[in-house]
């Protein structure tokens, strides 16, 4: 009787039926979606550190910049030509010029790799590498004779930018380089990446001038395994191209050269920016936190749920639109659809007041109409569901045909902000700017059970609400309203 | 079958308390055929509800054969009516979205029939008030005097003692009213019923043994 009762029910009245089941797919559809990407989102905040930080690195140790004292702060930028430089063309009035710089990278402040060793010894710690991450600012092009003919300081616009003086034409051209310690693959930047093409770098290439370039960089830059190419002036060989272990997120660095190398070239030797730390276990985090910070007082010590935070760029954009908005939209859908159902099935109940009273007088008890009413609602709820899952596959599958690719940027600490024209507090600015995440959607089991839950959940509410109300009609009154 | 001792009825209605009946002494013995008439608003329907525990009196008692009825908590009363007690009403009751078999199997649903059987006893009990061929219709589709029918077959196919109808006649016309009181007046006599018919209309009464007149709260025999 039960099962014949609520579907006819069911059936004979499909409209309303159709509304609360699809009040309640629409909810549960948007709460999949929303769910859906803000894992995609937490994802891609992951997967954009690792490629900065590497698999596994649970802690980085990093030293804010400083603001330039008495007249001791960061270089600029600044190209010394000599005239054995450049190439006077032959009727005089230009000169071909090509030179190379590594520095520092912006927002990046550098500080003694003996800050490694003592990383090492702090207790929890398991592994730690250091990185410098610098900026090759590569200026090619003509210029007019310069007036004179003397040796001439060519201080330039921001890198990056192609440019012209009148007359002259040059082209300035960045790539960012991270001076890794080739042994290292447990922690730091290239834990992070695979091999593409030729070889990745080990022990053995410590003093050698040897590159790994990113694949899609080799392939924009028309390079090769077996190519060189100019770094701050030396010459470097390619051994190998690597990608992003991630298929999410592009890798951090444009090109990975051995540490010592590094140092030497960029003249920062004895000298790191960052150091990436792995802890013994994940429960130990804190107290290495703590711990490396008693040791190195003058730098900074972040986890990755710190460094989390930092991400900006439209990743963060994503990030704060789905945590807000996505969340109180979905929460006000579902809210409105648990309302659509209750108050659909208190009417139901209202407009079936005579059935209800009927029934009671044939003898059927309160909990048999009670159960009767809640079956009915948590059927719809269930179509709903049913509906909603549907709904909420195509929504995740759209986004995932749409797959919008996020930049990750750091955000620029204001408080501690930097020298003007530099990026400010974050360390690895000059490194993000390159990173790029795509955001996917993924269905989780956790998705998939959010939905069902709600709609058990929503139907179950809607059905004990209708369900008590049926309970208090008093069969006596009930049948006085048929008259 | 029924013993009313001084039973009382009152509603409160804001303030205002209304006497529906008041001290009503009555004995109706197994088997009888009563009409109950009287002006509207007189307490039929009310005397009605307390003979068929769907209420209890404010005053007084109300026993059915060995249950006092007014005394009884509401889940028992809702065992006397799934048990003993089969209800006609005016305005029919059915449940528009279920199957004239399937509102004659409502009757049965509290008693814990199996499903079989309970079909089976459904459809004996339509056929028996001639709409056999009617059981998988919806109320919809039928007829005020097939659905009345219907909701007869529903009243009786769980065997009760007793049958109250309120206005079982008052939403059809001359011809299905004598068809409907000739079916009603058949069962009484062949299944021993207790009988008790609230009705306006005089020809109904007619055919009673014994005709009760309900004026203010008051009884009072008529013959
Ligand atoms: N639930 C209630 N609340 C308040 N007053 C009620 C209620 N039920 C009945 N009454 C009042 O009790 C009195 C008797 O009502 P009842 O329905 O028994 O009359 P009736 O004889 O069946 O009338 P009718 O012929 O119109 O059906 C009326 O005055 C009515 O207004
Ligand atoms: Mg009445």
């Amino acid at each position: 009787m039960f099962f014949t009762y609520l579907r006819r029910e069911l059936a004979g009245r499909r409209r309303q039926t159709a509304i609360v089941a699809a009040g309640m797919a629409l909810a549960i559809a948007l709460v999949m979606i929303v769910n859906a990407v803000s894992t995609g989102v937490r994802e891609a905040q992951a997967a954009a550190l690792e490629s900065v930080y590497g698999v596994g690195t649970d802690l980085t140790v990093s030293q804010a910049p400083t603001a330039p004292g008495d007249g001791e702060g960061p270089p600029g930028v600044r190209f010394e030509f000599g005239q054995e430089d450049g190439a006077t063309a032959e009727d005089g009035s230009t000169t071909e010029l090509s030179n190379s710089i590594l520095t520092p990278g912006p927002g990046s402040s550098t500080f003694d790799a003996s800050t490694l060793e003592t990383a090492r010894s702090v207790d929890g710690v398991a592994a730690a590498s250091a990185t410098l991450s610098l900026t090759n600012v590569a200026f090619d092009g003509e210029l007019p004779a310069p007036p004179g003919g003397a040796d001439g300081d060519v201080a330039l616009p921001a890198p990056g930018d192609g440019g012209g003086f009148a007359g002259g034409a040059f082209d300035v051209s960045s790539t960012t380089v991270t001076g890794v310690d080739p042994a290292a693959d447990a922690v730091g930047p290239l834990s992070a990446v695979e091999v593409v093409d030729g070889r990745g770098l080990d022990a053995d290439d410590t003093g050698q001038a040897v590159a790994v370039l990113d694949a899609d960089h080799a392939t924009s830059e028309g390079l090769a395994v077996g190519d060189t190419i100019d770094l701050g002036g030396t010459e470097f060989e390619v051994v190998g191209t690597v990608a992003s272990t991630s298929a999410d997120a592009t890798t951090a660095s444009n090109a990975y050269i051995p540490l010592d190398v590094a140092q030497e070239v960029s003249g920062l030797e004895g000298q790191v920016s960052d150091i990436a730390v792995q802890a013994e276990s994940a429960s130990m985090i804190g107290s290495v936190k703590a711990d490396l910070e008693a040791a190195l007082p003058y730098q900074e010590v972040s986890t990755q749920e710190d460094l989390a935070a930092t991400v900006s760029g439209s990743l963060g954009t994503a990030s704060q639109l789905v945590s807000s908005l996505g969340l109180w939209l979905s929460v006000a859908v579902l809210a409105a659809a648990f309302l659509i159902a209750i108050l659909f099935t208190i009417q139901g109940v209202t407009r079936r007041t005579r059935e209800f009273g009927t029934l009671k007088a044939i003898g059927w008890s309160n909990r048999r109409i009670t159960g009767q009413v809640a079956g009915e609602s948590l059927v719809q709820g269930l179509l709903g569901g049913a509906a909603g899952l549907v709904l909420g596959f195509i929504g995740i599958a759209v986004v995932n045909a749409i797959a919008p690719t996020l930049a990750t940027t750091s955000a620029p600490d204001a408080s501690a902000d930097g020298p003007a024209g530099f990026g400010g507090g974050n360390p690895f600015d000059a490194m993000q700017a390159s990173t790029e995440v795509v955001l996917t959607a993924p269905v989780t089991a956790t998705v998939v059970a959010l939905a069902v839950g709600l709609a058990v959940l929503g139907g179950l509410l809607a059905g004990a609400i209708g369900g008590w109300r049926a309970s208090l009609l008093r069969p006596a009154e009930a049948l006085r309203s048929v008259a | 079958m029924y013993t009313l001792e001084n039973v009382s009825k009152t509603y409160r209605q804001k303030e205002r308390t209304v006497a529906a009946l008041t001290d009503v002494n009555l004995t109706i013995p197994r088997g009888q055929l009563v009409a109950v008439q009287g002006p509207t608003g007189g307490g039929k329907s009310t005397l009605l509800q307390l003979l068929g525990a769907l209420d209890r009196p404010t005053s007084g008692r109300v026993a059915l054969g060995e249950s006092d009825l007014s005394a009884l908590p509401d889940a028992r009363l809702g065992d006397v009516r799934a048990r003993e007690i089969g209800f006609v009403f005016q305005g029919f009751n059915l449940i528009p979205t279920l199957t004239a078999l399937e509102n004659v199997e409502t009757a049965l649903d509290p008693l814990g029939v199996p499903a079989e059987e309970r079909r089976r006893r459904a459809t004996a009990a339509l056929e028996s008030v001639g709409l056999g061929d009617r059981a998988h219709h919806v109320p919809g589709e039928l007829s005020g005097g097939q659905q009345q029918r219907v909701a007869i077959a529903r009243a009786l196919v769980k065997e009760p003692e007793v049958l109250l109808a309120d206005e079982p006649t008052g939403n059809l016309d001359e011809q299905t009213r004598d068809e409907i009181m000739d079916l009603l007046e058949g069962l009484w006599r062949d299944r021993g019923l207790t009988l008790v018919i609230v009705t306006h209309d005089s020809a109904v009464a007619r055919r009673a043994e014994r005709r009760l007149h309900l004026k203010q709260g008051t009884v009072t025999e008529r013959r």
